[in-house]
């Protein structure tokens, strides 16, 4: 199995370190050629609207939606769940979002950086809570029926599933605790 | 300073920190004068902009004394954004720092680009919620900054020249270093930590990890798409354009292609494509002739 990851802006390296450690071997993905080639595929935290604009650029944004349409399974964290959105309730003009989550999010929904924190996270069926890291975080609005949350913050969902994705607001890829990406790499 | 709310949120730990320094890797960050000038870096694709009255180009021709922005400018360009927005404060001047802190700035760079307000002394940045950038040009100040809360540094390189030679100079002493210590004996790191005039903890984790405790960008005469291939080639994690976007004749162009560089630094082809028909850079400055180097601010 080959997992990529977007590596156009933002925190892909985190996400590759955690995925090494796991022993998945994660390969950078900047161009369509680079995407042709995974089985899977992390969408990083970083800034959307960069990372939308870099999507256009690289020529990416249809072969990911064409991929995407095709269940590539995919975990988008922050920035990643933007994308991954239905919806981006206060989007700039042609902001990408792929709607492979039935969801509507905000974007810095969770305030400025003074209000970027971290928060233990209970997710359904886990022995123990996850380290969750919010840095200027999206929030997840609203969701629709085919959404399964896994965990929320506050009534808030944090961590949602729709058939081969899975988003969460926070970043997973910051904390020591490799549960998400074991659970991403091993799912059907 | 770190807190733990009632819902058991802990802001403004240094994770919390650090963590938005992680989000803008591999991005650019620009100075922006103006809403207008911010909207223009955005659109390009910019991760933060660092809002403040003049380009360093500027207080180098202007000379006086270069302090913190007016709070006005600062407001106006965040209310323009939705990316992060950075500000100046003077080298020690840490009320500048609670001032900015006040106006929900989501990063402070307490910056050798204005002018210092204390001659031994940088902000004791442990003591604040804000995140705060240094500048360095060698790993011993790195570390320095690191050691008093310091979450993101950036190699300095010479603001407002428009020339990318301090810059390369001073990445590759950091990095240079970092690598001989990863080379190091156990007995050497007291060595080390003496001649780099830095604590021998945070020597310690450079030579177990092989780089810094936090991300190192880049900053100081980034006028072309080319310069930003070469310094993070040479190991910046991401770049800061002060004067060499609005100080060229067509910047919406430019800033774009700055980013797209910043993405695709290994692609010859791709850097190829984006730096043509930019139009002038800035006009660029001789290291020799300047009155005043601002990367020897700092101590």
């Amino acid at each position: 199995m080959k997992v990529g990851v977007l590596a156009l802006q933002g925190a892909f390296g985190l996400h590759e370190q955690v995925l090494n450690r796991i022993g998945v071997a994660a390969v950078q993905v900047r161009t369509p050629e680079e995407l042709v080639e995974v089985d899977r595929l992390v969408i990083p935290g970083g800034e959307s609207t960069a990372i939308s604009k870099l999507l256009d650029a690289n020529g990416l944004a249809d072969p990911l939606a064409e991929r995407l349409a095709d269940g590539l399974p995919v975990l988008g964290t922050c920035a990643g769940l933007i994308l991954l959105a239905a919806e981006v309730v206060d989007g700039y003009p042609g902001q990408r979002c792929f709607g492979a989550v039935d969801a509507a999010v905000r974007r810095n929904g969770y305030g400025r950086q003074s209000e970027s924190f971290h928060a233990l996270i209970e997710v359904e069926g886990w022995k123990s809570a996850f380290p969750g890291v919010f840095i200027r975080a999206p929030v997840i609005e609203s969701a629709g029926d085919g959404v399964e949350v896994l965990a929320s913050l506050d009534g808030v969902p944090v961590l949602c599933r729709q058939g081969s994705a899975v988003v969460s607001s926070f970043h997973p890829e910051l904390a020591e605790d490799d549960r998400i990406h074991r659970w991403f790499v091993e799912q059907e | 300073m770190a807190a733990e709310s009632m819902t058991g949120r802990e802001t403004g730990t240094p994770l919390v920190k650090r963590g938005l320094a992680e989000m803008l890797k591999g991005g650019v960050i620009m100075d922006v004068v103006t809403p207008d000038q911010a909207k223009v870096a955005e659109d390009a694709g910019a991760v933060a902009v660092m809002a403040l009255e003049r380009v360093p180009a500027d207080i180098r021709r202007d000379g006086g004394v270069a302090r913190m922005s007016d709070p006005e400018m600062i407001t106006g360009i965040q209310e323009a954004v939705t990316i992060p927005v950075m500000a100046k404060a003077r080298i020690g001047h840490f009320v500048e720092a609670q001032i900015l802190e006040a106006l929900d700035v989501d990063y402070i760079d307490e910056s050798e680009v204005l002018t210092p307000a204390d001659e031994a002394h940088h902000i004791d940045k442990w003591a604040f919620t804000v995140p705060f950038v240094c500048g360095a040009t060698n790993l011993g100040e790195a570390l320095r900054r690191i050691s008093e809360g310091a979450c993101m540094i950036r190699s300095k390189g010479e603001a407002g020249t428009g020339n990318i030679v301090e810059a390369v100079r001073h990445l590759r002493s950091i990095i240079g270093d970092i690598r001989k210590i990863t080379q190091a004996d156990s007995a050497e790191l007291f060595d080390w930590a003496k001649q780099l005039q830095a604590p021998l903890p945070l020597v310690r984790e450079v030579a177990e990890t092989g780089w810094l405790p936090v991300p190192m960008f880049c900053a100081g005469g980034i006028s072309t798409p080319a310069d930003a291939g070469l310094v993070m080639q040479l190991g910046a994690e991401a770049v800061f354009v002060g004067s060499g976007i609005f100080k060229s004749s067509d910047p919406a162009p430019r800033a774009k292609a700055i980013v797209e560089a910043a993405t695709n630094y290994r692609d010859p082809h791709i850097l190829a494509k984006v730096s043509r028909g930019l139009g002038e850079p800035m006009p660029g400055l001789e290291i020799d002739g300047l009155e005043t180097r601002l990367a020897d601010r700092g101590w």
